[in-house]
């Protein structure tokens, strides 16, 4: 292979290429904001991308993972790899508070800051209050904590009469 | 005298047997799909059974790792037969009305809240990583079946017998989640394991007190009780399910995902 053919970019430029792809299901954000993108990792030629999913049935993992696949590629890089990496949690604490505005501008609330969770047990009947992403009331209900995605939840507000979905915190 | 080999071994029995559980429980819930009581219960149970399925998957795929035999998820999920399978038989269970699918997703979810916060400080980072993040899950799931036990519990004359019968049927499958043997002792030593009778009492305390406070009995712990999934031995509904589970993957032994 001749060097002349092959890219090599630095580890800032293949950051601000992730940023360029966002997540299939919010389009909104990016999966560096979004805490997805873990690590870039350099040897040599070889680039290696880290990415953790957000839930382990979140069927926008595998198209991350080909999106990121195919954003190296187009860049021109010939040796790569994306690599699925369970050691660290992914939480909602890792989104970052741009991203947090966007969601609610895109009519989901966004995520509060997690809680101590060691009283888990004490507060498994408790409900959180969300305020409503349109009319920041805080005249709103829980109707599922499932919704369209695995990482949303479902209310409504009693003040503007709309239902929104809440990103859940975890 | 523990061999790496053994305790490789016992580590690779110990995420399938966390697999198996899910990938089981997650088939059974996803029947759900397009046939639950209401819209947001049919989504619940889609996403509760996409999240049991991807636990699965990332279990196994990290098992064949740990095996390094170029194995992947699907060749557990799909190329292994009934007597291989060591989920618990609750999971296999077909799965009954709304309320016998909630009493069951209320004694498993618990008991994997309980089981997974004694496994969150594993020495094994991978595995590690995976019991956290499932946790988070899980206590969304407990959440989420806790509150309908109640609700179906103190609801109506039917809701209430319905779901009493549900965990009358039920209670004989709940012994076998205690069962440990070999597989535990080993990976206990190994720093990636749990005693379950450490959390047995407080996971009784937890199913007891949202009985009394569903307005529902109590069954008798000291009842015959099952056993014999975690070596294999299952109910006949594991064979049916697999059969039309892998019946696809099988066919095309040499497809690949791309």
């Amino acid at each position: 292979m001749s060097a002349a053919t092959s890219h090599t970019y630095s580890e800032e430029q293949i950051w601000d290429f992730l940023k360029e792809i966002t997540d299939p299901e919010i389009p909104v954000l990016n999966i560096v904001e979004m805490g997805i993108a873990r690590g870039v990792d350099i040897e040599g030629d070889h680039v290696q991308v880290r990415i953790t999913p957000t839930y382990s049935g979140c069927p926008a993992m595998n198209a991350i993972e080909k999106l990121v696949n195919d954003k190296l590629s187009d860049k021109g890089l010939s040796e790569y790899s994306v690599k699925m990496d369970y050691s660290e949690t992914w939480t909602t604490d890792w989104m970052t508070e741009e991203a947090k505005a966007k969601l609610k501008d895109y009519g989901i609330a966004p995520p509060e800051k997690t809680g101590d969770d060691d009283d888990f047990l004490k507060s498994l009947s408790g409900t959180k209050i969300v305020p409503c992403p349109f009319c920041d009331s805080f005249e709103t209900e829980l109707q599922s904590q499932f919704g369209s995605t695995a990482c949303k939840s479902q209310y409504f507000c009693n003040n503007c009469d709309q239902p929104f979905e809440h990103f859940k915190c975890i | 005298m523990s061999t790496s080999t053994e305790t490789q071994q016992a580590f690779i029995n110990y995420l399938l047997r966390l697999a198996d559980d899910r990938l089981i429980l997650g088939q059974r819930l996803s029947e759900w799909c397009g046939h639950g009581p209401m819209l947001e219960e049919d989504l619940a149970m889609a996403n509760i059974a996409l999240d049991l399925i991807g636990h699965a998957s990332a279990l196994y795929e990290y098992a064949a790792e740990v095996e390094g035999k170029g194995h992947d998820d699907d060749h557990f999920a799909y190329f292994r037969d009934d007597p291989e399978f060591t989920n618990l038989q609750m999971c296999e269970l077909p799965k009954g009305d709304f309320g016998f699918t909630i009493a069951r997703q209320f004694l498993f979810s618990s008991f994997y809240y309980f089981l997974y916060e004694a496994l969150k400080e594993s020495s094994d980072e991978q595995f590690r990583g995976m019991v956290n993040k499932h946790l988070k899950e899980i206590k969304y799931h407990l959440r989420h079946s806790r509150e309908w036990v109640l609700r179906l519990g103190d609801g109506t004359e039917e809701s209430h017998d319905r779901i009493q019968e549900a965990f009358n049927d039920l209670w004989m499958y709940t012994g076998e989640m205690f069962y440990m043997d070999d597989t535990d002792e080993v990976m206990i030593k190994a720093g990636n394991g749990a005693d379950l009778k450490a959390f047995e009492d407080d996971w009784k305390k937890l199913i007891e007190s949202t009985l009394q406070e569903a307005t529902l009995e109590v069954p008798d712990w000291k009842q015959f009780m099952i056993n014999g999934s975690r070596t294999g031995i299952h109910t006949e509904h594991l064979g049916h399910m697999l059969a039309q589970m892998q019946f696809l993957r099988r066919s095309h032994p040499d497809a690949e995902w791309k």
